[in-house]
Formats: structure tokens, sequence, C-alpha cells
């Protein structure tokens, strides 16, 4: 028998390793200066995470293990943002008080850049189970990040509502994985859709029952992961206890890591599914209810809410809303959008979070309340919170705009195509309405730091780390909406990297 | 020769066993087995998957889930223990602070 080892081309997971070994120079780090590091660790980890930006602008195109691992634009796009997003997250831990973290700065740091690692290998990964055990990689170091204040009764009981439902979402979805796994003969993603479309299983009424059950597991276990209802109650209550910057990191990161999976599994896996005439369950009409009651109950929702980070738990539940309109309107413009909406929201949150975490270490406070009074004493973090929470909602010219714009552009574009297809109408309808329910509530904090009930906000005074975090949002936020081609651009190459081309 | 889909209602049944113990359970002990019982339907169905094909990636898949499952069970225990510390029960109900 003629047995070729396959072609490994470890060059390509280059990023990935040096993230890692990183991630055990900055624990190590910690451990070698007996903990009394301080902010160097932080430094450390954030040139870490630098660093492996660059070895990955330098790192080729390719697919190694045989084709388990590949490197193509979406996967370089994706962990550009999940690099961006670890490197904000960390610039704004720096303000942590050393009572909550209590010398585990360097733990901290170092299951971050771990988790940022399980998502990058998810990104690339091209096969179910690499994809499951990225999965994994990613949400294990969160649980234990949420829950980082162990002397913190919210910050624990965080943790432990993420720990019941990262772990129940995953059983869910390794669920529906075996049972594809089992009707396609393969775990890896291409050839499952092509052993999937050329058996005539769906035939036989207990085989598509059993297909349509591991689409539904699939379904929930990546609808909890996304936050999408009705799987979100989680949500709020995870992103108002655990550290602010673990929240942020969970908001961006984690949901970006959650639309890769689902992008690998739904569009490039199940593809021929979408299609209702094909399939024995229209999963695309399934996310499109999803995604309506996302953006409805999350704008909703955010709307009674007076905690800053349950608030914002609530809006990131309606932008993955959003994002799903985009990620269902399977054309070109579809996954570029996603892409796109992705990059801007992260600018904006990222840099929003990092005012509210300086905020809440001088103050103790993360009630919206709280904040009146803020734009006369730090009128820098005013104006800059103002422009990224404008952003969010969709005001012209930031780059939160185009973002949706793009996004309903392509909804339209395939509702218009595809007679089938025609409900997006409805989902851009909801979307379009509920985005001016989106401007009330954030323009009720706006309204709050300038105009509010005067409290006495002592003068914020912040960190350089935490300064170039914020800095970079406010401008990634309107450099990108003035000139939103150059993002769009390298994101419109995602669909035409070989994931998306059809049998 | 026990057939394929004897092995698949089995797991369909510790799957549904797994996820109404989850859904029910106040204890959060016995909700974190009932969480592993699920992971294990998973497994034996991969098995049986891979056994009905002729091909090895299921049973390799096994190992690696079983590999994933106690890591996730090392970080979630170290947190149930952490809770208590902090509650003096580990009773989910009385997880309430945070609520809307």
């Amino acid at each position: 028998m003629d047995f070729q080892l396959p072609e490994y081309n470890l060059q390509l997971m280059l990023p990935e390793i040096v993230l890692f070994v990183w991630a055990l120079v900055v624990l190590s780090f910690d451990l070698a200066t007996k903990r009394k590091s301080g902010s160097a660790v932080g430094y450390l980890a954030m040139a870490g995470v630098l660093i492996t930006g660059i070895v990955l602008a330098f790192t080729g195109h390719g697919q190694g293990f045989g084709q388990m691992f590949v490197a193509d634009s979406m996967a370089v796009f994706f962990k550009m943002i999940f690099l961006c997003a670890a490197f904000m997250a960390i610039g704004s831990s720096f303000g942590i008080t050393k009572d909550k973290i209590v010398n585990h700065r360097g733990e901290f740091l170092g299951l971050m850049l771990f988790s940022t690692v399980g998502m990058m290998f998810l990104a690339s990964s091209n096969e179910l189970l690499s994809l499951y055990v990225g999965l994994e990689l990613t949400t294990i170091p969160l649980f234990a990040l949420a829950a980082f204040f162990k002397d913190d009764k919210l910050s624990v009981e965080a943790g432990i509502k993420y720990l019941v439902v990262g772990a129940f979402s995953s059983a869910l979805l390794l669920y529906g994985i075996s049972f594809l796994y089992g009707l396609s003969g393969s775990t890896d993603l291409l050839l499952m859709r092509l052993n999937l479309a050329a058996s005539a299983l769906m035939d036989y009424p207990k085989v598509a029952m059993v297909f349509v059950l591991a689409t539904i597991t699939i379904l929930a276990g990546l609808g909890f992961k996304l936050a999408l209802p009705p799987f979100h109650q989680w949500a709020p209550d995870v992103y108002q206890g655990a550290p602010t910057p673990v929240t942020a990191f969970l908001s961006v990161a984690s949901k970006a890591a959650g639309l890769v999976a689902f992008a690998k599994i739904m569009v490039i896996g199940l593809f021929a599914y979408y299609d209702p005439f094909v399939a024995p369950i229209d999963w695309g009409m399934l996310v499109g209810i999803m995604a309506g009651s996302a953006m409805i109950v999350g704008n909703v929702l955010a709307v009674r809410q007076t905690n800053m980070k349950r608030m914002l738990a609530y809006s990131s539940i309606a932008h993955a809303g959003y994002i799903m309109v985009g990620m269902l309107a399977m054309n070109e413009l579809g996954l570029a959008s996603v892409g796109f909406y992705m990059f801007a929201y992260m600018f904006a949150n990222m840099g929003i979070f990092a005012v509210v975490a300086l905020i809440e270490e001088r103050t103790g406070s993360a009630e919206i309340p709280d904040y009146g009074g803020f734009s006369k004493s730090s009128p820098f973090l005013a104006v800059s919170m103002t422009i990224m929470l404008l952003s969010l909602t969709g005001i012209p010219p930031l780059a939160g705009f185009f973002g949706k714009f793009y996004v309903f552009a392509a909804a339209i574009r395939q509702a218009g195509s595809d007679p089938v297809h025609q409900w997006m109408y409805w989902l851009v309808g909801v979307g379009l309405l509920t985005s001016v329910v989106a401007l009330y509530y954030y323009a009720n904090v706006i309204r709050t730091m300038y105009f509010g009930a005067q409290t006495d906000v002592p003068r914020i005074e912040f960190t350089a780390p935490a300064l170039t975090v914020i800095l970079i949002g406010v401008i990634g936020t309107v450099v990108f909406g003035l000139m939103p081609n150059v993002v769009v651009e390298f994101a419109s190459q995602i669909p035409i990297s070989d994931m998306i081309i059809l049998p | 020769m026990v057939p394929v889909s004897a092995y698949l209602i089995l797991a369909v049944v510790l799957f549904g066993i797994g996820a109404i113990g989850v859904l029910t359970s106040r204890n959060m002990i016995v909700l974190f087995m009932c969480i592993e019982l699920m992971l294990n339907a998973a497994n034996l169905a991969m098995v049986a998957f891979s056994r009905a094909l002729n091909v090895v990636d299921g049973h390799v898949i096994v190992f690696l889930v079983l590999t994933v499952a106690a890591a996730e069970a090392a970080v979630g225990l170290a947190m149930i223990i952490t809770i208590f510390r902090n509650r003096e029960t580990i009773n989910i109900d009385r997880y309430s602070i945070l609520k809307w």
C-alpha cells in the first residue's frame, strides 16, 4: 500500500505557535519575578500579541496537516480581529486594582492569550474535530477569566453561569457533530458537504430525521455561543458580573469565534441545506427567526437597563442579530459584510469597555446614572465614548453605519435575487426599526454624561495602555467610517477563499 | 451482531437524560455530571458510526473529547469549590445576585 505522509506545512501555524509560547513566557515571567512584576507583565503580553500580528501578516496562505489546517483570507481576517481584541482587552486590564487580582496578573494574561490561541486555531480549522477542540480551548480559559475575582460574589457567579452554559452548549454542539460525522462519513467540512450532496440519504425519512436532530442541536449549541434568543439569557448576567476587560473580550472576540464556527459548520458544511427545496429542515429560516428575535429582544430589553455592562450585553445580543442577517445572505457581499461589521463593532465596543473599566476602577460603579457630570471631569473620555456609542448606533459617517449598511445591502440583494428568501426583507425591516430603538438607549448614556444630574464624579486619570486602547477605538471608528473601502477590500476576499466555492 | 441503530438509540437516551438533568437539577455537582453524560452520549454515537463506516476517525475523536472533558471538569470543579467558599452552597437556585 502506498502510504504518504500528509504535507504538514508547519510554517502556516507559526502565529499560533508564537502566541502559545509567548503565553507560557508570560506565565513564567510572572513567577520568576515572584509575582511582583506589576504592569511589566502586561506590557510583555501586549508585545506578544503585537509580534504575533506581525508574524501573521507575513505568513502566507495555504493548507497543512492534510487540509485540517487552512490559512485562507477568512482565517487571516478573523485572526486579526481576535488579536486586536486581545490587545485592547489586555490594554484595558492594567487598571485592575491589586486587591481584586491578588498577584495573579500573570495567570490572568496567560489565560487570555491561551483563549486567543484557541480562537486562532478555530479560525483555521477546516474540520469538525479541530473546530471543536479550538472552540473548547477558547471557552475553557474564559470560564476561569469570568470568575477571576474569586472574592467578588458577582464575578464568581458570572463564572459559574458561563461554565454551565458553555459546557452545555459544547455538549449540544458535539452531539450534533457526531451525527453529521455519521451521516457523511467524514469530519472534513468540504468532504462532508460533497458526501452529503452525493448520497440520497435525505430520501429516507428516518435518516432525514437524524439530520434534522443534528441541525437543531448544532444550531442550539451555536446559538448559546452567540447568545441568540432563545439562548441568550446567560449573556447579561455573565457580562455584568465578569471583570470588565473580560466582558469586553467576551463580547467581541468570543462572539467572533462563535461566528467563525457558525460560518464553518453551517455555511461551508451544510450550504446545500440552506435551500428549503433540498433540505428536510430549512435552517436558513430558523436562523432568520433567531436573528430577528435577537434584534428585537436585545434592543428592547437594553432600554430598561441601568447598568452599563448589562446594557452593553443586551446591545451585543442585538448586534449578533444584525451580523446574522449578513451571514444569512449567502452571496458575495454576505461574508464580507459580516467581516466588516465585526471589525467596526470591535473598535467601538472594546473602546467603550475600556472607558467603562476606567470609570469602574475609579468610582466602583458601572451604573449609568452615576455617569452624570462625567463630561465635566473628564471631557476627553466623554467625547471618545460618545463617538463610539454613535458608531454602535449606526450614525454616518462612523464605521458602524457602514457595517449596518453592508449587512442590509447583502440581505436585500439575496432577497431580491431568490424568491425563496423573500422573508429577508422582513429581517431588514426589523433591523431598521430596531436601530431606532438602539439610538434611544445609546443616546441616553450620552445625555447622562453631558446633561445628567450632577453626581460627584472624580477626575478619571488613565494609564498609558488604557489611553492607547481608547485612541485605537476612536481612530478605528472614525477612519474606517471615512474610508470603509480599505477594510471592505480586504474583507471581500473572504468568500473568494477556497471555502465558499460551490461543488 | 448488535445493529448500529441500537447504539444510536442508547446515545439518544443518554443524551436526553443528560439534557433533562442539566435543565432540572439544582445541585451543581449533579448538573456537571449530567453534562459529562451528554458528552459521553456523543462519544458513543461517534464510536458506533465509526465502527459502522469502517473508518477510525471516530475512535480518535473520542480520545480528544475525553481529554477536553477532563480539562472542562478540572476547571469546573475548581470553580464549584470557589463558589462554595464564597456562598457556602452548591444549590444553583441560590446563585441569583445577578438578575434583572
